[in-house]
């Protein structure tokens, strides 16, 4: 790990951390393997994208890594903490604490204007922080909707609507943002904006997935996990050698 | 408890709510009713109830009442001819009461005298009671004008007498009645007071009794006049009434003793009276009867009320079921940032108290403005009391809390990873 060499040994430690981790379902008399005895590591400040055709296992992997489900069999750690022990509540912890989502359709809550939806993480936080919406209303400035924080979400673009997810999924701080084909029902060009978003977001250390299928998307990411059959089918590292700002801190 | 505080998750309630306005109206209707009317028929049935307490106290509730009746007629042997019926009380069961009986403050004799009341062309058929001067005190009638009938009255037999409001009103509708005469019959008295009417019995009160327009004559004045023999006329022949007291009215010195003074009373004229051409009015008894006429009608009252609650919460039910299917999405998303399931059980559970609760409380109000319109419009006493709205507000939260279990806990326990993918 190239770009990490010079971050202190605590942060040494994976982000995510997959040891041979199997997800399998029943599907009638049989059983099929989404992940299948699956090892790798997300280090910290990485930039990845993962790859593969639909049934590859990528979602399934998302949602692992996600902590939105668990493995069959194997181990996952998040920021050091192992989730095969923990109980739906505490995963639920995990989430709102260590995690931040972007999705395909953005899934803001309709109800909710664009300043309660950024802080809607914080909300189920057990000890939410101090300023949380002065927090909020400094990353809706990030992605450029600070004028537009009392806004339902019907009421704004596609693109708009993105950020905001973005915006929410950075407000707690957390350890790894997973996005889940994040570009997917955007134009081009409001597709381009989002992944500059990301680039930027890269560059501050952040520790970012993309889950995608669109080979315009694992083109800007650091680094390309390609999954077929729930396995591993290649890894490339670094596939822009001079990567824009080097990223190191 | 950490997390979410309720205020924020109320308001959250509300806002979701809030997208769709005419359905949650709709939704909270039931509760509404239900609401309103365990509100409104309390306040009703408090009010007749309070109305039906009320003509029974009058009656006073130390009292013992005896009245002649006439006993049943027998057709075999009626002959339309005139003829003598002897019945009812006598000077005897008076005496065997006063001097007899522990317990007994006092007793009043009443005779009823079967005369027309007039003055100059305006006539009417009170009952006119010859009694003494204690039967005002003894039955506690409020005094408007003048002055009752006193002993004076009595010994001279003079004739005098004092008119229930009613009958001053009809008589006199355009001055003060007193110092003026009347006609009872064919002899002119002199009005000396007038005293409230009874609180005029609304369908059958028996235990009220008869007619509220009363003309009071001295005990003494009405037995120099009319004997204990009266003349009845009656459509198609004459009848001859031989009673010697009409009505007798027993005071007890404690409600205490009423039940056995009543018992003596009764178990003495069972003995001295062959035919049963008396009756016998305890108030005390029928307060204790009316008071259980209420607790019966409040058991089935509440009965109708909580059928028409549950009902209203059934309705709830379904409505937040649908809910939490259609925002299963919702669900996903929020517990993929971090809800608990006791998060979403406690959203959804808010937003069910929240619709019962809206309706519990524009139940409240409207149960409260039905009494007045009804007051209005039925001339029905009625009373709210003040434990009536907020039980039926309680309740309707209770329902909120039980009918949103089901749909809560069935939001909470959708898998995140399926909920998200739900279009």
């Amino acid at each position: 790990m190239t770009s990490s060499s010079n971050v202190p040994d605590a942060d040494r430690a994976p982000v995510a951390d997959l040891e041979r981790v199997t997800r399998s379902y029943r599907m009638g008399a049989n059983e099929v393997r989404a992940l299948d005895e699956l090892s790798f590591s997300f280090g910290r400040g990485e930039y990845w994208a993962v790859m593969g055709s639909s049934g590859s296992g990528k979602s399934t992997l998302l949602n692992v890594l996600g902590c939105l489900d668990r493995p069959s069999t194997g181990h996952y750690r998040i920021d050091g903490v192992d989730v095969a022990d923990l109980d739906d509540d505490e995963l639920s912890d995990l989430r709102s604490t260590k995690l931040g989502f972007v999705f395909q359709s953005y899934n803001l809550i309709p109800q909710l204007n664009v300043m309660e939806n950024i802080l809607v993480p914080l909300f189920y936080q057990e000890s939410p922080p101090d300023g949380a919406e002065e927090r909020a209303r400094t990353l809706a400035e990030r992605v450029g909707l600070g004028n537009r924080l009392e806004h339902r979400p019907l009421e704004l673009s596609g693109g708009q609507q993105q950020r905001v997810a973005i915006a929410r999924a950075l407000v707690n701080q957390p350890a790894l943002i997973l996005a889940d084909e994040a570009t997917g029902n955007l134009d081009s060009h409001t597709a381009l904006e989002i992944l500059d978003l990301f680039d930027e977001l890269h560059a501050e250390g952040r520790t970012i997935i993309v889950v995608t299928h669109e080979p315009d998307v694992g083109e800007r990411a650091q680094h390309v996990l390609r999954l077929k059959d729930g396995r591993i089918e290649s890894v490339v590292r670094d596939q822009h050698p001079a990567p824009r700002g080097a990223v190191t801190r | 408890m950490k997390g979410p505080s309720l205020v924020r998750t109320v308001r959250l309630g509300v806002s979701s709510l809030m997208l769709h306005k005419l359905r949650s109206l709709l939704t909270t209707l039931g509760v509404l009713f239900g609401t309103s009317s365990v509100i409104a028929m309390l306040a009703i049935g408090e009010g007749a109830s309070e109305e039906a307490q009320e003509q029974i106290r009058q009656l006073g509730s130390r009292n013992v009442i005896l009245r002649s009746i006439k006993p049943r007629e027998d057709f075999a042997t009626g002959q339309q001819t005139v003829r003598v019926v002897s019945y009812g009380l006598t000077e005897e069961d008076l005496a065997r009461v006063s001097e007899t009986f522990p317990g007994v403050t006092r007793v009043v004799p009443v005779r009823e005298i079967y005369e027309e009341v007039r003055r100059g062309d305006r006539a009417m058929n009170p009952r006119v009671l010859a009694t003494l001067p204690v039967y005002r005190d003894v039955t506690g009638r409020l005094l408007l004008e003048g002055r009752f009938l006193t002993d004076v009255d009595n010994e001279k037999v003079a004739n005098v007498c004092v008119l229930s409001d009613e009958v001053a009103k009809f008589l006199f509708p355009f001055e003060s009645p007193l110092g003026e005469q009347v006609r009872v019959g064919g002899d002119y008295y002199v009005v000396v007071g007038t005293l409230l009417s009874r609180v005029r019995p609304q369908g059958d009160a028996a235990a009220a009794g008869k007619s509220t327009a009363e003309v009071f004559i001295p005990l003494e004045t009405g037995r120099k006049w009319y004997g204990s023999m009266q003349v009845k006329l009656r459509a198609g022949s004459r009848e001859m009434e031989e009673v010697e007291l009409h009505e007798i009215v027993v005071e007890c010195d404690s409600a205490e003793n009423v039940p056995t003074v009543a018992a003596a009373c009764r178990e003495m004229l069972t003995r001295n009276h062959k035919q049963p051409d008396y009756e016998m009015v305890v108030p005390l008894e029928l307060l204790i009867r009316a008071q259980e006429t209420k607790r019966i009608f409040n058991i089935v009252l509440g009965s109708i009320a909580s059928i028409s609650l549950l009902v209203g919460g059934i309705g709830i039910m379904n409505v937040m079921l649908a809910t939490v299917t259609e925002r299963t999405r919702e669900i996903g998303i929020r517990r993929a940032l971090g809800a608990k399931r006791r998060h979403i059980v406690q959203q959804f559970l808010v937003e069910t108290v929240v619709l019962s609760v809206g309706g519990g409380l524009l139940g409240v109000a409207l149960g409260l403005v039905i009494p007045v319109i009804v007051e209005h419009t039925a001339e029905m006493r009625t009373i709210v009391t003040p434990s009536a709205p907020l039980l039926a507000f309680l309740i309707s939260a209770g329902v909120g809390v039980v009918f949103g279990l089901y749909p809560a806990a069935r939001a909470a326990q959708m898998d995140p990873v399926e909920a998200l993918r739900h279009e």
